[in-house]
């Protein structure tokens, strides 16, 4: 499993010479996790507080409210749709651009990106000139009865096109990286595809592909921009969890919207949990290879 | 490689739960009895969440016993000038009910949707409830605010929303700028005076220059009116709220009346939120029975009742209980078509792109 970059940093064995004075490091170490207080960990802890302030019941009751379950069901089912199709799609187009060779590659990895570089409201504009009663096919739509824009589909679309990126381009440097002399190699030894893809690409790509499916989820559970434009806010219907945490804030309805909000919090913790497991997998894997495959050098330092 | 296993076992759970939340989802409003249950989207502004909410389950109650069919309104609300823009986009709204006549009128003409000829469809240009503009400030009144003209005072910071996004900011403008002209002209009547021209273009550029100087006072415009509402009493900015009179009332019961107080100016606009159905969606649809049974009940005593509850000035006041349509203070209220000769005019001259507003205002100064 050689191939990948790996850089591995023990900062308790760095010689004398290159440390910096105790008062810098306290220094350095007091300002990072005053600001990581101060910008994380207070809105975190306000939320919680907020959302417990009017007691444990209160803070159910608003949970199992229809609208709220409604919210919240959407959300997940949105998420449940748009991240296994990003994954298989991810995969696939990291596939294509780190196996093969072919014209106007760059220009796809260019347009795999688009979504991150368009703000998420004109990603959903553009599903509403599309599907929009005035859009292109806003017409025939109607005509049969079809729904897409201001319906579930229409949130999911919109999702989907915010997720676009996430695990293609966790996967393609990795790829990339890894070449293809493996997938030859059980190519020449008579392995088919799809063995070839279960035994040897997939096992070399696992962490990264599920630290991008990760980071796919947080945004798809999380994303507001574009799916306000195009849900109609039509409560019980098309909310998903963020827009009903607006539309309790704007209500007067702080205690619910803080309810709702800790729920998406909580999703974010778990999805940071998950994303540290992962992380923490990834670096033993490495650990391990690299005992088993060479030898840490004496002192530390930096392993290439 | 049982890490592939782990692989597709997340995978397939992902998957598997997509479907059960989907097979949940759409079919919640399920139930028997009476004809089939049938449901209605009502498509609103901002003000209006409480009012309908009540107004909701009246109506589901009442149609329930008269005709056994179970109906379940549904709610969208934001900005009026949005959501009209969203029924144009194909938002299926089988009533709107939005901060004024102009957004409805775009939506008839820039869609067909609506007929041309809905604000005499119901009675009192298809408004069941009026409201007005009111100030609210500081507890105390520490910036001594008791009229229009205190609002141009230097170093007095005003809230209210954007009008090129928000009806009842619009509204706001409009008060503001026919207040002068009452003021100035003493009678309305002179604006279609062609006698009186020379007096009326110095009322109206005096209108204009208050206004001017009025925005230069803003420091923020919000894209709807619960969200400047927020941003006066959540995030205590500025010393006067524009807002409307229900949403003032609604802000006095939620701060408790200990942070915030009410001034009613000496003259104001009388603002007419129409209601109206979208004739191209419930025939579509085939919700037109309910939907205008749920509109004409807006008129009912209950709906004229419950309006009054939620702060709206009935447009027929013996029908709300006396105690609650008691509330309302007593002012000098002109019309749109008094002052501007009505919406089409009002929203061509001041907010369409390079109009009046847009020569006033200049962000950032």
């Amino acid at each position: 499993m050689a191939g990948t970059v790996r850089l591995r940093v023990s900062p308790t064995k760095a010689p004398q010479a290159v440390r910096d004075p105790a008062w810098v490091r306290v220094l350095l170490i007091a300002i990072t996790l005053l600001f990581l207080g101060l910008f994380l960990l207070l809105p975190l802890v306000s939320v919680f507080y907020e959302a417990l302030r009017g007691g444990v019941r209160l803070y159910f009751a608003s949970l199992i409210n229809a609208d709220a379950m409604t919210a919240v069901r959407l959300t997940l089912l949105t998420a449940g749709i748009a991240v296994p199709c990003n994954l298989v799609f991810g995969l696939a187009a990291a596939w294509a651009l780190a196996k093969f060779e072919f014209r106007g590659k760059g220009t796809l990895i260019t347009l795999i990106d688009l979504p991150f570089a368009v703000s998420p409201v004109v990603s959903g504009l553009v599903f509403v000139l599309l599907f929009g009663a005035g859009g292109w096919f806003g017409p025939w739509l109607t005509a049969n009865n079809l729904h897409i824009i201001f319906a579930v589909p229409g949130v999911v679309l919109a999702t989907m096109f915010v997720t676009f990126p996430f695990v293609a381009r966790e996967l393609i440097p990795l790829m990339q990286e890894q070449g293809s002399e493996e997938e030859q190699a059980a190519l020449v030894l008579g392995a088919g595809g799809w063995k070839t893809f279960w035994h040897v690409t997939l096992p070399n790509i696992k962490w990264a592909l599920l630290y991008g499916v990760i980071l796919c989820n947080a945004r798809a559970m999380g994303e507001f921009g574009a799916v306000s434009v195009v849900s109609g806010h039509i409560r019980g219907r098309t909310n998903t969890m963020p827009l009903h945490v607006e539309i309790l804030y704007n209500e007067y309805n702080f205690q619910a919207a803080f309810a709702v909000a800790s729920l998406l919090a909580l999703l974010a913790l778990v999805t940071l949990a998950a994303k540290t497991l992962v992380e923490w997998r990834v670096r033993a894997n490495m650990g391990q290879d690299e005992s088993a495959e060479t030898p840490t050098p004496p002192g530390g330092g930096m392993t290439l | 490689m049982k890490p592939v296993y782990c692989l597709s076992v997340v995978a397939f759970t992902l998957i598997a739960g997509a479907f059960l939340a989907g097979c949940g989802g759409p079919s919640g409003s399920g139930g028997t009895g009476g004809a089939a249950p049938i449901e209605l989207l009502n498509v609103s502004y901002d003000p209006t969440r409480e009012l309908y909410q009540e107004f909701n389950t009246a109506f589901a109650k009442q149609w329930k016993e008269k005709t056994g069919q179970e109906v379940t309104i549904r709610q969208s609300h934001g900005g009026s000038g949005k959501q009209a823009r969203a029924v144009i986009d194909g938002l299926e709204a089988d009533v709107v009910t939005l901060a004024l006549a102009y957004d409805i009128d775009a939506i008839a003409e820039k869609s067909k949707l609506v007929a041309p000829d809905w604000r005499t469809r119901l009675r009192h240009n298809s408004a069941p409830y009026t409201s007005t503009i009111v100030f609210l400030v500081r507890k105390g009144n520490p910036k001594n605010i008791h009229d229009w003209a205190d609002l141009v005072q230097p170093g007095i910071e005003v809230i209210t929303p954007n009008p090129k996004t928000s009806g009842g900011a619009r509204w706001n403008y409009l008060a503001a700028w026919g207040w002068v002209l009452q003021k100035e002209l003493d009678d309305l009547a002179k604006l279609k005076d062609p006698s009186q021209a020379e007096a009326v273009k110095q009322a109206q550029d005096k209108a204009r220059a208050f206004v001017s100087t009025l925005y230069h006072n803003v420091p923020v415009l919000d894209s709807g009116a619960r969200a400047s509402t927020t941003t006066f009493t959540q995030r205590g900015i500025g010393d006067v709220l524009l807002a409307w009179e229900n949403e003032a009332f609604l802000c006095l019961n939620e701060a408790g009346g200990d942070a915030i107080e009410l001034v009613v100016p000496s003259a104001t606009i009388l603002a007419e939120p129409p209601v109206a159905l979208v004739d191209g969606v419930v025939d579509r649809r085939g919700t037109r029975a309910v939907a205008q049974a749920y509109l004409e009940n807006l008129y009912s005593p209950e709906g004229q009742r419950i309006a009054a509850r939620h702060y709206y000035r009935p447009v027929e006041p013996d029908k709300a209980d006396p105690q609650d349509a008691a509330r309302f203070p007593k002012v000098s209220l002109f019309t749109i078509d008094d002052a501007f000769g009505g919406w089409t005019d009002a929203q061509k001259t001041h907010f369409s792109d390079g109009g009046v507003f847009d020569q006033i205002y200049k962000p950032g100064k």
